[in-house]
């Protein structure tokens, strides 16, 4: 907390790199959630 | 000796006899019956990882409820000093982080799939009033930690509150406001607006596919 984060510019764009990293993992997240195969996905109603 | 009158109790079998209970159970009997609040199968397109983020952001909640509980009931001393303290602390940052990560994919999900369709707009709503007053609650949390990193929040908070012509309502000075707010009045509002959004999600069903049948954009 006593360190201040190094930050990220690109032209208007300026983010610490923690958020930044959060962003990312949630993008990688999201699509790792749209393609990975559901366990049990076929056993489901029609 | 006298015979007591065996008086049976007046009862009505009419299936609507005016009493408020008789109308309530049967509205909720229509609106959510038993087998669409706890289904013990599901339609086959929620058979996919984006449904699960919901479950993870309830998940997360009830992890920073029950944690928040034990940091209110030993104090600022205890999750400032001691070590099982600060791992607590440290638990319920963590557990904001990843209710607050889960609840933005959540969203996402959401969005591109426009779960606000078939009637469900009420449900996407109450979301988006839950993600605002979850804010609240965590910025009231940065003013509750009793350390300098607070104040100095806190000092800088101010200027953006008077800003907005709210100052005079919440005073990021006033620490027992702040906490008050962070303990009792916000948890109560998301925790409410959550168990809403639950069941109004349980009993429209999860929303279709966009090019399933039925599940067209409106």
């Amino acid at each position: 907390m006593d360190i201040p984060a190094h930050y990220f510019d690109w032209g208007f764009i300026h983010i610490s790199y923690p958020n930044l990293i959060v962003v990312g993992v949630m993008l990688v997240l999201f699509a790792l959630a749209l393609v990975a195969p559901f366990p049990h996905g076929s056993d489901r109603d029609a | 000796m006298p015979e007591i009158a065996q008086v049976k109790p007046k009862t009505t079998t009419a299936p609507n006899d005016g009493s408020w209970t008789y109308r309530t159970r049967q509205w909720v009997d229509r609106v959510l019956p038993i087998d669409h609040l706890l289904p013990h199968r599901q339609p086959y397109y929620v058979g996919s990882w984006v449904y699960v983020f919901g479950v993870i952001t309830i998940a997360a909640l009830v992890w920073v409820v029950v944690i928040g509980v034990v940091l209110s009931f030993m104090g600022p001393q205890w999750w400032h000093v001691s070590s099982l303290g600060r791992f607590f602390n440290s638990l319920h940052f963590w557990s904001v982080q990843l209710f607050f990560i889960f609840m933005v994919l959540h969203l996402w999900g959401q969005y591109f799939m426009a779960g606000w369709r078939d009637g469900r707009a009420a449900t996407w709503m109450i979301g988006v009033v839950i993600f605002g007053s979850s804010i609240l609650t965590a910025f009231t949390g940065y003013l509750s930690q009793q350390n300098f990193d607070s104040q100095f929040i806190a000092i800088n908070a101010k200027d953006a509150m008077n800003g907005a012509g709210i100052g005079a309502f919440f005073n990021v000075l006033n620490f027992g406001q702040m906490y008050g707010l962070h303990v009792m009045l916000l948890p109560i509002v998301v925790t409410f607006l959550v168990v809403v959004h639950i069941v109004m999600v349980r009993a429209r069903g999860v929303v279709k596919p966009i090019d399933r049948e039925g599940g067209s954009p409106s």
